[in-house]
């Protein structure tokens, strides 16, 4: 039987959703049974192919961000929005208090210590976005997984039903947004 | 005989002078609201408690029973206007729960909890909003701030002050502070009051107590906020409806 | 008649009827002196009215007409009504003048903006200069308008001819076609005494005017047997909704008959003080409606021993608003009487039992008052003879719109739309609004619909779209109207209609999908059902109307995907684009 592939990234985000993911620990081994990795900070392949599975964590927040949603969007058949900056900005979202002039000016031009004083303009550099927003604002999203991070139970519960064919739910016990 | 009014279905027993809130808290039966606590005057305006009576929406925490009434409270279509009343309040504001001290103990994050919210639903308003941390021992922190008055109405009713007024209209509307310079520093508020501890949300805290019980093993983290709603979540995007 | 506006300024305004001491009206004329609520005098004017500093800042900040910086030594304010409104004028004038929207202009001489419906639909496109109301507006106009800012010529000695107000009456009925005896109503109210008086007003079948249609009757019966220390009459006089100035109309040329009306109230009621609650639109008329109030005084039909009766004293006072829509909502309207922001009252209890000052208050809206004061004269019968089977009397009209006469037109209810539209010269009509945004509106295939309570009901807004309209733009003009007025107390309407503008502005702009229709109907249908008063209980309807009536107006703008971004994300690169100086095709999305 084929494997179901599943894709991961983490946007503007901190990692901590895939940490959490790898708290699966051992219960990973039997999900690779059933599951192998396309596009994932675990194996390092950069594009994301043809999945059934895309679990994205992590906020909006540059062109390049937007790109790579959009690239699971397209390839994935279900995507899943990860932990809480993934779901309404998170953390991320807190320098929308602020104007992306202030942020920058503060980070590189006024900050003390700056030596030679200029807004990174290479390129190479994504442009940001003037707010960080939620995935659910630039593409559909099938599917949530609350939590900062949500806890490793919850992602073998949702990757369970999901590979069993079942509406996907979570235990009222393990529903948190922290 | 006493006189009743049905909820769902089930006879709940009333006094002249009493709402459905009134009623239903007596007889345990949970409606869920937010602007809402007995001892002080009903609000009306977070609508979480909206019912349907006899086919039309009312506000139960404002409404007076009445002999006979007709109540529906836990329906799918009320849980689903709720929910969705939920999301209005979270994408208003800031509610970012993994930065807030609040979380675990907020009244918002266990209603949420209670409708099975997974994500905001309407794209985010991110408003600009200021934190006032004048006072040597209060913080009020505006991004969380859900306009339910209950500050407001603590600190009149209760604690014989007026510190709070909501100033502002519509979506602009702000929680604000009655002294000289706006500042909640110069205004006679008390550690003591019951206006200082009474925020459902984080937008008033007591500054320096706020991670003495760890994330995890807070109210909500342990409690539901109705102590029924023992089923599953499921993780799809719901529609809301209102019919 | 017309009326021409005085030229004085009616800040330093004092009259028996016209209060100093209310917060509303120390605000105007602080705004008026200093062009904003300068911060410095918030302290002292809190503690000289003995009001709470919270209370004052926050009804500054709810009034449309209150700013925290300075606008410009002129103020314009382009009315956005769809029918006296023309933002493109507005944009034409602040490019002539080198002024961005809502921004003063640096030099200080000059600030435009917007404002919801003035009341002019009969003679638009209208603005406020400094409060003053200018009509008819051309392009010509605005330049005339322009020389004169720029050669700082002050307000007062622009051409008085430019403030001309027509009243438009194009079609007399039962109250405007009957002459109104001054003092008659109170004579006959006297010979009848106030209990038969009562009981003709209840036979008249009179419902109220301003489109909730309770009977007039039965308010008054239940706040004369309410028990309060004293008893208020209040004359609605805040027409805000969009397309409505037929009130203008009754204050500038019937405003007799609307104080006697409130009189009899008063008189029926056991009252001795009325207030009218006139919105801050229409402040031009106050020196004549304080100089009508100074005639009845003179006449003994107001004051002390009212026409020699000595136990008949009733006094009448004038507070002028200051741009809320929702003080037409007649709790919000008592709360803003009562120096506050125009939030409505949790109900029950009505105002008839607790009110202003929580006393048993009568609020009846201007055409109710004129019409029960001409009641008191011609009888109830008189009255019911005209009319609908549930609908007695007549309704007076506010047209405007795709028509070649708008104006005031008074019917006896039960009268067909297509009749309406056949005496106001409207062709190739696609639609009306009627009773404005908060009401209803109709297709040409429901033109033979009734002009009733049962039928249509209108508060008095009739507003024409001709075939060249863009209804989306049209209701997207109108869930701005209601986002800009909620008052924000409750969740539904404070976010709700802030997400329907947002939904219909997606739309509109040829961003929306399905998706996005499905959720503005549902938005809608939450807001309708749950919202605390009626602003909004109605604020979805004109969406739900064109979804039902026009779904091609919709559809005829979406994109066939599945979803469409939010927000635009090419433009949310634009501040990082001028950052970095980046134009690359990297740099956009």
């Amino acid at each position: 039987m084929r494997k179901v592939r599943v894709a991961t990234t983490s946007l503007a985000g901190c990692f901590g959703c895939h940490m959490s993911f790898l708290d699966m620990d051992e219960r990973l081994v039997g999900l690779l049974e059933h599951i192998e990795f396309s596009r994932s900070p675990i194996n390092d392949i950069k594009h994301c192919e043809p999945c059934d599975i895309g679990l994205v964590e992590g906020a909006l927040c540059n062109a390049d961000n937007v790109h790579v949603l959009r690239e699971f969007r397209q390839n994935c058949k279900i995507l899943i929005a990860v932990g809480a900056c993934a779901i309404n900005g998170g953390v991320p979202a807190m320098r929308n208090h602020f104007t992306l002039e202030e942020c920058l000016n503060e980070a590189f031009l006024d900050e003390i210590g700056v030596d030679n004083p200029h807004i990174p303009n290479d390129v190479e550099i994504p442009l940001l976005l003037s707010k960080v927003h939620p995935l659910h604002e630039v593409v559909h999203v099938d599917y949530y997984l609350p939590g900062c991070p949500p806890p490793a139970d919850a992602f073998v519960k949702i990757i369970t039903d999901l590979l069993e064919g079942k509406e996907p739910s979570l235990p009222r016990e393990i529903l948190h947004y922290d | 005989m006493s006189k009743t009014i049905k909820i769902d279905g089930v006879d709940v027993p009333f006094e002249d002078g009493q709402t459905i809130m009134d009623a239903a808290l007596a007889a345990d039966i949970y409606i869920p609201h937010l602007c809402h606590k007995p001892g002080l005057s009903p609000h009306g305006s977070c609508k979480l408690c909206t019912v349907d009576v006899d086919g039309r929406a009312v506000s139960s925490c404002t409404m007076p029973a009445s002999e006979g009434q007709q109540i529906a409270n836990n329906t799918p279509a009320l849980k689903e206007v709720r929910k969705t009343i939920i999301q209005m309040l979270f994408i208003e504001g800031n509610h970012l729960c993994p930065s807030c001290e609040k979380t675990g103990d907020c009244t918002l994050q266990a209603l949420a909890y209670h409708h099975d919210m997974l994500d905001g639903h309407f794209p985010q308003f991110y408003p600009r909003r200021n934190v006032d941390a004048s006072h040597p021992t209060l913080i009020i922190d505006r991004d969380r701030c859900i306009l339910c008055e209950l500050c407001v109405r603590a600190s009149r009713e209760v604690d014989g002050k007026n510190v709070f007024a909501i100033a502002g209209r519509g979506i602009k509307r702000q929680l604000i502070v009655n002294s000289p310079s706006g500042k909640l520093a110069d205004s006679d508020i008390e550690t003591e009051d019951l206006a200082s501890h009474i925020c459902p949300v984080g937008a008033i805290l007591i500054k320096d107590h706020g991670y003495e019980v760890p994330i995890g093993r807070r109210t909500f983290d342990l409690h539901s906020i109705a102590e029924t709603d023992l089923e599953q979540v499921i993780l799809k995007k719901t529609v809301h409806h209102d019919a | 008649m017309n009326s021409v506006q005085g030229a004085a300024p009616t800040s330093d305004l004092t009259s028996a009827s016209y209060h100093d001491d209310h917060l509303l009206h120390r605000l105007y004329a602080l705004q008026q002196q200093f062009q904003h609520i300068p911060a410095s005098s918030i302290g002292a004017l809190a503690a000289e009215l003995c009001l709470p500093l919270a209370q004052v800042e926050a009804v500054i900040d709810f009034y449309s007409f209150f700013h925290r910086t300075a606008r410009g030594r002129v103020d314009l304010l382009f009315s956005n009504c769809t029918s006296c409104g023309d933002l493109s004028l507005m944009h034409d004038l602040c490019q002539r003048l080198g002024v961005v929207p809502e921004q003063t202009r640096a030099d200080g001489a000059v600030s435009i903006g917007e404002a919801s419906c003035i009341g002019m639909c009969d003679q638009g496109p209208a603005l406020l200069a400094n409060g003053r109301t200018l009509t008819q507006l051309t392009p010509l106009r605005l330049e005339q308008i322009a020389e004169r800012i720029e050669a700082s010529t002050p307000i007062e000695q622009w051409p008085a001819e430019w403030f001309h107000v027509h009243d438009n009456v194009r079609k007399n009925g039962l109250l405007l076609g009957t002459t109104f005896s001054t003092g008659s109503a109170l004579v006959a109210a006297l010979e009848k005494g106030a209990q038969t008086m009562l009981d003709e007003i209840i036979a008249s079948g009179l419902r109220g005017r301003g489109g909730a249609g309770f009977s007039t009757g039965m308010k008054w019966k239940f706040c004369r047997e309410a028990t309060g220390d004293a008893h208020y009459v209040v004359c609605n006089a805040d027409e805000g909704e969009p397309g409505t100035f037929k009130d203008r109309i009754l204050l500038s040329s019937h405003a007799h008959a609307v104080f006697e009306g409130m009189t009899l109230c008063g008189y029926v009621i056991g009252a001795k003080k009325g207030y009218m609650y006139l919105r801050g639109e229409y402040r031009y008329m106050l020196p004549e409606l304080l100089a009508v109030l100074e005639r009845r005084r003179k006449l003994k039909l107001l004051g002390t021993a009212i026409l020699g009766q000595s136990d008949f004293d009733f006094e009448i006072e004038i507070i002028v608003g200051a741009g809320a829509y929702i003080c037409g909502e007649e709790s919000a309207l008592i709360e803003s009487m009562e120096q506050k922001g125009g939030v409505p009252r949790v109900r029950p209890p009505f105002p008839v039992t607790q009110g202003f000052l929580a006393q048993p208050t009568v609020v009846n809206n201007v055409e109710t008052l004129a019409a029960a004061a001409h009641i008191a004269v011609h009888g109830g019968g008189w009255f019911n003879a005209h009319g609908s089977d549930k609908s007695d009397g007549s309704k007076i009209l506010s047209v405007s719109g795709d028509c070649t006469t708008p104006g005031v037109y008074e019917y006896p209810f039960g009268t067909s739309i297509q009749r309406i539209l056949d005496d106001c010269g409207a062709e190739h009509v696609q639609a009306i609004q009627v009773g404005g945004p908060s009401g209803t509106l109709i297709a040409p295939a429901e033109f033979e619909r009734k002009l009733a309570f049962e039928d249509l009901a209108t508060g008095g807004s009739f507003m024409i779209y001709g075939a060249q309209r863009d209804l989306l733009h049209v209701i997207q003009n109108f869930a701005h109207f209601f986002a800009h007025e909620s008052c924000g107390f409750c969740t539904p309407c404070r976010v709700g209609t802030t997400l329907l503008k947002n939904g219909v502005d997606k739309i509109a702009t040829g961003h929306g999908t399905q998706y996005d229709v499905d959720e503005l109907r549902r938005m809608a249908a939450l807001v309708k059902r749950r919202s605390h008063c009626g602003l909004g209980q109605t604020a979805p309807n004109p969406i739900l109307d064109l979804l039902q009536r026009f779904p091609q107006a919709f559809e005829d703008r979406l994109v066939h995907s599945d979803f469409e971004p939010h927000f635009d994300l090419d433009k949310s690169l634009q501040e990082a684009r001028r950052l970095t100086h980046r134009d690359d095709a990297e740099a956009h999305l």
